[in-house]
């Protein structure tokens, strides 16, 4: 088994037609995902090679059976965008944008919550089950398929673990982006949730980062929830306060979310933290041989 | 995005927040007149984005023109460093107002709660202080209340300024001022909002008498007044990088960093740091892998004087390596460096990027496979730690 996306996967991807949309979803096509439609208002009846363009995400699901929604729209138009895919009837929704203003995402976050449909990002890589399905901009390259779960904040750092992963001879049950805004959809406790309940994974790495305290929380859960071993890593410890890196969410706001304090939480709860990725990745392989 | 002290004061007028008036002044001949203006006593304030001015000297009381003039030289280009070592900032500017009247001092904030996705209020009687160390000694003293999604009202408000304890007289302002700060959240796009003091005058006036506000940055295509604000940048290479539309933020060691991606980026300075280097820099190259945004990015990291040596730490996902090997053998053309560059790629095309470097032979260009290598590798060629 895998989390969030599968061989079920029917995926309908907003903004198909734009550049960004349609390199990225016909991607995700070639790796095997049932990309079913493309979704941009006054487009409807258009296909990209092939796969039919619908004006709603509505349509979308009604008329090709989507499941999952993919938001590649523009930042300023995106939260309402999210917000049509929430409503439309959609299990999951992955929004890759980056730059969408927090208090839109704020009244977008709970408008999930009620409908009950997962949200995953704004300003993440989105969801890769290798051998199953892609949805979003993870290269599908350097995941193989294997034991280990991943749920990161950040992008390029999971390619980089993954790829130290694969080298070591293993892979992943799935990889998932959570994304580094201050708002997000999911966070690392609704991920680690879903990986316990997945049978095929047996040991979960966890990539945090500055800013927050998600992963303060997370460890709260990891010791009460968690029976699977945890890995983690956390980016920043150089990172000064109150400056933002990269990523809207990744900011020491006076003296909380350092990464210090965050690696301090986690060993409290017997989670073991890499020093480095390549550490982190070398940990994960050695304790899944234990297992 | 931070604004400064006036800023944030002219913001809170703007939504019928009571503040003291007062004048913006860059040089003490300025300062003086907009003291004269205003009346004594005034307060000189230095305008930097850091907490904890009062106790460095950057706020000041003048009592006369001549004490105007000995407060404003002192505070103008002087050097403030916050309480958890941030800066030092260099004052270029004061804000002059009148001096108030003060019988009581409040606490009053509304933040972004981003673990309960939800706006949070926090109002405590024991405002003027460090108001996590009020926290941390009284937590009862420090009341905590979300704000509904689905609205925020006077009752709502006067229960959470009740609950702090503020004078009976002043909860129905008090309130007020609540629900405005909630409103000022809202509709500037604020995250923060940190009112500390709000006082009450002897007059029993309720006044925001400090502001520390900080606006979403991807929001301010939507506020066209602090997107201006948001264009000056007082450090030159932070100023050249957002010029080129750079995500740099300047540190103060000497190991430039080029990175692809923001957390690898942030783990590269950790690398160089574990490694007893001192980063220079955070610089996310993004995905962009043409050599025109490495010759900006080079252009920007060589002009910080500190820098000595600088490492190009790239992990190809959809960027190709081969494109970016291209493009730093263009840069080199165009750009001399006059330092070493360490280049580590990995990922997609590695090996055809890692060919193309080999087949130019640039000098003082130096490959390693890992990235603890690369990092261990541009310490030593910067010379140790700064």
């Amino acid at each position: 088994m895998s989390i969030i996306i599968d061989e079920g996967t029917k995926l309908a991807v907003s903004g198909l037609t734009g550049r960004e949309g349609s390199f990225h979803g016909l991607r995700n096509k070639a790796y095997g995902t049932d990309l079913v439609a493309g979704v941009t208002p006054g487009k409807g009846g258009q296909d990209v090679e092939g796969t039919p363009v619908f004006d709603t995400i509505a349509e979308a699901v009604t008329e090709a059976g989507a499941n999952t929604s993919m938001i590649f729209v523009p930042a300023r138009f995106a939260a309402a965008a999210i917000d049509e895919a929430i409503e439309s009837g959609v299990e999951t929704v992955i929004a890759i944008t980056e730059g969408i203003p927090v208090l839109d995402m704020l009244s977008t976050y709970w408008k999930a919550k009620e409908k009950g449909v997962r949200l995953i990002g704004p300003n993440c890589p989105g969801v890769l089950s290798p051998g199953k399905a892609n949805v979003g901009i993870i290269p599908a390259q350097f995941f193989d398929p294997g034991p280990i779960g991943v749920v990161s904040k950040s992008g390029t750092l999971t390619y980089q673990i993954g790829n130290e992963l694969k080298q070591a001879g293993t892979g992943n049950s799935s990889i998932v982006g959570i994304g580094g805004d201050p708002i997000v959809g999911s966070d690392f406790i609704d991920i680690l949730r879903l990986y316990e309940a997945d049978p095929d994974t047996e040991l979960i790495v966890m990539v945090g980062e500055i800013g927050g305290d998600a992963e303060e929380r997370a460890a709260e859960f990891i010791a009460s929830d968690i029976s699977k071993p945890v890995v983690a890593y956390i980016a920043g410890f150089t990172a000064p306060p109150g400056k933002q890196m990269g990523h809207a969410g990744a900011i020491i706001s006076g003296s909380s979310g350092t990464a210090q304090a965050k690696k301090d939480a986690l060993e409290a709860k017997g989670v073991r933290v890499g020093e480095s990725p390549t550490e982190t990745a070398a940990i994960a392989a050695e304790m899944l041989r234990s297992l | 995005m931070d604004l400064l002290e006036y800023q944030g004061k002219q913001l809170f007028a703007k939504h019928g927040i009571a503040v003291p008036s007062g004048e913006v002044a860059n040089t003490v001949d300025d300062a003086v007149a907009a003291a004269e203006k205003i009346g004594y006593p005034c307060a000189i304030k230095a305008q930097v984005l850091i907490g904890g001015r009062g106790k460095a000297g950057g706020i000041k009381i003048a009592q006369n023109a001549e004490e105007a003039r000995e407060h404003a030289g002192a505070i103008l280009g002087m050097d403030i460093v916050g309480p958890h070592g941030e800066g030092p900032f260099r004052v270029d500017q004061v804000w002059v107002e009148g001096g108030s009247d003060i019988a009581e001092e409040y606490y009053a904030s509304v933040i972004l709660d981003r673990g309960e996705k939800k706006l949070l209020a926090m109002v405590s009687a024991k405002g003027g202080m460090d108001i996590e160390a009020v926290a941390a000694e009284d937590p009862d003293a420090l009341v905590k209340r979300h704000i509904d999604p689905s609205g925020f009202d006077a009752a709502a408000a006067r229960s959470i300024v009740a609950d702090a304890g503020l004078a009976e007289d002043a909860l129905d302002d008090a309130a007020e001022v609540l629900v405005k700060l909630a409103e000022v959240a809202r509709e500037e796009d604020a995250t923060l909002i940190e009112v500390n003091p709000l006082i009450v005058t002897a007059g029993r006036e309720v006044v925001a008498l400090d502001s520390k506000v900080t606006i979403d940055g991807n929001a301010l295509f939507r506020h066209q007044d602090l997107a201006e604000i948001a264009d000056t940048v007082d450090d030159p290479q932070e100023q050249m990088a957002k010029e080129k539309g750079l995500t740099y933020v300047k540190l103060d060691g000497n190991v430039g960093i080029l990175a692809n991606g923001a957390g690898l980026c942030m783990s590269t300075l950790d690398v160089v740091a574990q490694a007893g280097g001192a980063p220079a820099n955070f610089l996310d190259a993004g995905g962009g892998s043409k050599a025109e945004a490495i010759v900006n990015a080079l252009e920007v990291i060589k002009s910080d004087a500190k820098v000595s040596a600088i490492l190009f730490n790239i992990f190809g996902g959809i960027t190709r390596c081969d494109e970016i090997a291209n493009g730093i053998v263009t840069a080199s053309q165009q750009i001399d460096l006059g330092m070493p560059l360490v280049v580590r790629l990995d990922g997609t095309n590695s090996e055809e990027g890692l060919r193309i470097l080999a087949k130019a032979d640039l000098p003082n260009l130096h490959q390693e496979k890992t990235m603890l290598d690369a990092a261990r590798r541009v310490v030593e060629l910067a010379g140790g730690a700064a």
